[in-house]
């Protein structure tokens, strides 16, 4: 068998370029594994109620209801805009927290620097605060610290410590070694080495995904706003469940624009560090 | 006993189960010495200096031992505890990358200082004028002082070597360890690394222990040649019995490797401005031919 595939395949005797020959084996699994996919798509659709039908019979419900979004109703701008700041200073002392908790967790979850039994522990203690959303913790907060920006604050800071402890651990496991090992041969302490050898190569890259982790924390501190954790989610939350389209439609607005711009920003700003 | 600088007894290093690149090396090095390491790539050069420096364990047998100034930095395949104190005083210099690029020359060389002074005061990065007037001073004896304040990402090779003495000066370093310090560089780089080393084994009696794979600069600079040949001492004496003849014999094909680099220091010679990278050591030139570099290929370990 194995001399005949070779005789068969060999271009000098035919002369002529030769397809690789089909392998069984391989495409049944190829097969097979598109079925699983149809199949996992097939139960979800059950699970989640799909019923794209709804959009065209209910169309002249949905209709009027976006119409009663406008015009959109600015009449107190002065209240919106107030309550934005809030939100984004929520965003920031939420990040302020993670980056200065997420560096020190950052460094010791990384295999290059810390034993198994040190990262090992941190990891899934990060892995624990990523896996839940910022909502959650929201929510939790907000009974724990009372209404208002504070539990806000807390909730984006434990969710994103977990996330930056992550990105920051993957670029100190990046970097080149060999600086590092010149800084310890001058008879330099670990913690010297991590400072003078491990942060001036990662500093670039910590900035820009603390920048990063800015941006789309100015995203979910509108959204903890809606469990009552300060900002102009809180707003929000107040106008949608009182059927005031107009000033939620304006709400909406002006969080759209502050966002695209603090995005714009700060993605310069990311630009000027990498 | 504690007169020699460095004495490396008995001591082996197993990769895996058959790689050994070191057998049962010994050797010791006295105050103010001189010395050139030479031998092919994969030889075990490298990892001789790294046990010196204590920055890896050798196998763990009993006999095994490096010392330094009478000082155990390892035996029996431990690291020391108060190993750190002793690499105070052992300067390390590898063949590329000493430099953390993102630091500016300046801090790269008063780093230097961070086995002497108070934990904290390092740690926090606090350098005293009179530390930093030093690593001027430093910078200044390898002819490197305008720099100060560059960035070391926006050195030459030769430049960023210069600067890595200069901080083994600034940590006031009793031994040098120079690993393959030229083997990147242009000859005239080369020369002038080459020249500061000698000069601070000179004036300061610093004890130079830098491995080349060029003879040359071997017998130029160096009084005494320790060779390895697979994790072995094949020979350690005087560099001038390093003729062509002597080390066809010691190295057989792996000689080409040795001395064609002869050539390259010669005048005329147009260096090629690619950096060098040592052949793989089962890649043999035919003696006789003309000195082409081969087909060169990084090996996978090459965090020297
Ligand atoms: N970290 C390592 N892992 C596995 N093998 C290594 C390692 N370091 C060195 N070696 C092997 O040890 C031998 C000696 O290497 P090295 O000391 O780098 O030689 P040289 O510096 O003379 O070129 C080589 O065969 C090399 O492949
Ligand atoms: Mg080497």
């Amino acid at each position: 068998m194995a001399d005949m595939t070779h005789s068969r395949l060999n271009p000098s005797q035919t002369g002529e370029a030769q397809l690789p020959e089909r392998d069984v084996r391989k495409s049944t699994v190829t097969y097979l594994m598109w079925g699983v996919v149809a199949l996992i798509l097939m139960w979800a659709w059950e699970g989640a109620e799909m019923r794209p039908m709804a959009l065209i019979t209910d169309a002249a419900n949905m209709r009027e209801y976006a119409a009663g979004f406008f015009p959109p109703d600015f009449h107190f701008w002065d209240l919106f805009l107030e309550e934005m700041l809030v939100t984004i200073q929520i965003a920031i002392w939420g990040t302020v927290l993670a980056v200065i908790l997420g560096i020190p967790f950052g460094i010791l979850s990384s295999e290059n620097v810390a034993p198994l039994w040190v990262y090992w522990p941190i990891r899934r203690l990060m892995d624990a605060t990523r896996a839940i959303n910022e909502l959650v913790f929201a929510m939790l907060f907000v009974v724990a610290v009372g209404l208002g920006p504070f539990a806000g604050v807390m909730a984006l800071f434990i969710h994103t410590t977990g996330v930056l402890a992550k990105l920051f651990s993957e670029a100190v496991e990046a970097i080149d070694p060999r600086p590092v090992e010149g800084i310890r041969a001058t008879g330099a302490t670990r913690i010297q080495e991590v400072i003078f050898g491990i942060i001036p190569q990662v500093m670039p890259l910590w900035i820009s995904y603390s920048l990063y982790r800015f941006e789309s924390n100015v995203r979910s501190a509108t959204v903890v706003g809606l469990v009552g954790a300060g900002g102009i989610g809180v707003l929000l939350w107040e106008y949608i469940r009182g059927f005031y389209y107009g000033e939620t439609a304006a709400v909406m607005i002006v969080i759209i624009v502050t966002v695209s711009l603090l995005d714009i920003l700060s993605q310069r700003l990311r630009k000027m560090f990498v | 006993m504690s007169e020699h600088a460095i004495a490396v007894d008995h001591l082996s290093k197993s990769f895996g189960r058959n790689t050994k690149a070191l057998d049962d090396v010994s050797i010791t090095v006295d105050s103010g010495e001189m010395v050139a390491l030479i031998g092919a790539s994969g030889s075990g050069k490298s990892t001789l200096i790294r046990h010196i420096a204590g920055l890896v364990a050798s196998d763990r047998e009993t006999c095994c031992k490096v010392q330094v100034f009478g000082e155990t930095v390892q035996s029996g395949g431990r690291i020391s505890g108060d190993a750190r104190q002793l690499r105070s005083r052992i300067g390390v210099i590898f063949q590329q990358f000493n430099l953390v690029n993102r630091l500016g020359l300046l801090t790269n060389v008063v780093i230097g200082v961070l086995g002497r002074i108070p934990t904290w005061r390092g740690t926090l990065g606090l350098f005293t004028k009179s530390e930093k007037r030093l690593a001027m001073e430093a910078l200044a004896r390898v002819g490197m002082d305008q720099y100060a304040g560059q960035r070391a990402s926006t050195l030459s090779g030769g430049q960023q070597q210069r600067a890595a003495i200069a901080r083994a000066l600034v940590q006031q370093a009793e031994v040098l360890l120079a690993d393959e310090p030229i083997a990147s560089l242009d000859p005239e780089s080369a020369r002038r690394v080459m020249d500061a080393l000698a000069e601070i084994n000179r004036e300061d009696g610093i004890t130079v222990v830098v491995s080349l794979h060029q003879v040359a600069y071997a017998k130029k600079y160096c009084p005494r040649t320790i060779a390895l040949r697979d994790g072995k001492v094949v020979f350690d004496g005087p560099s001038e019995r390093l003729n062509t003849e002597f080390l066809r014999e010691l190295y057989g094909a792996d000689s080409e490797e040795l001395i064609m680099d002869e050539t390259m220091s010669k005048p005329g010679y147009q260096p090629d401005s690619e950096p060098k990278v040592s052949p793989e050591p089962t890649i043999r030139i035919p003696a006789h031919t003309p000195a082409i570099p081969a087909k060169q290929t990084v090996p996978a370990y090459a965090a020297e």
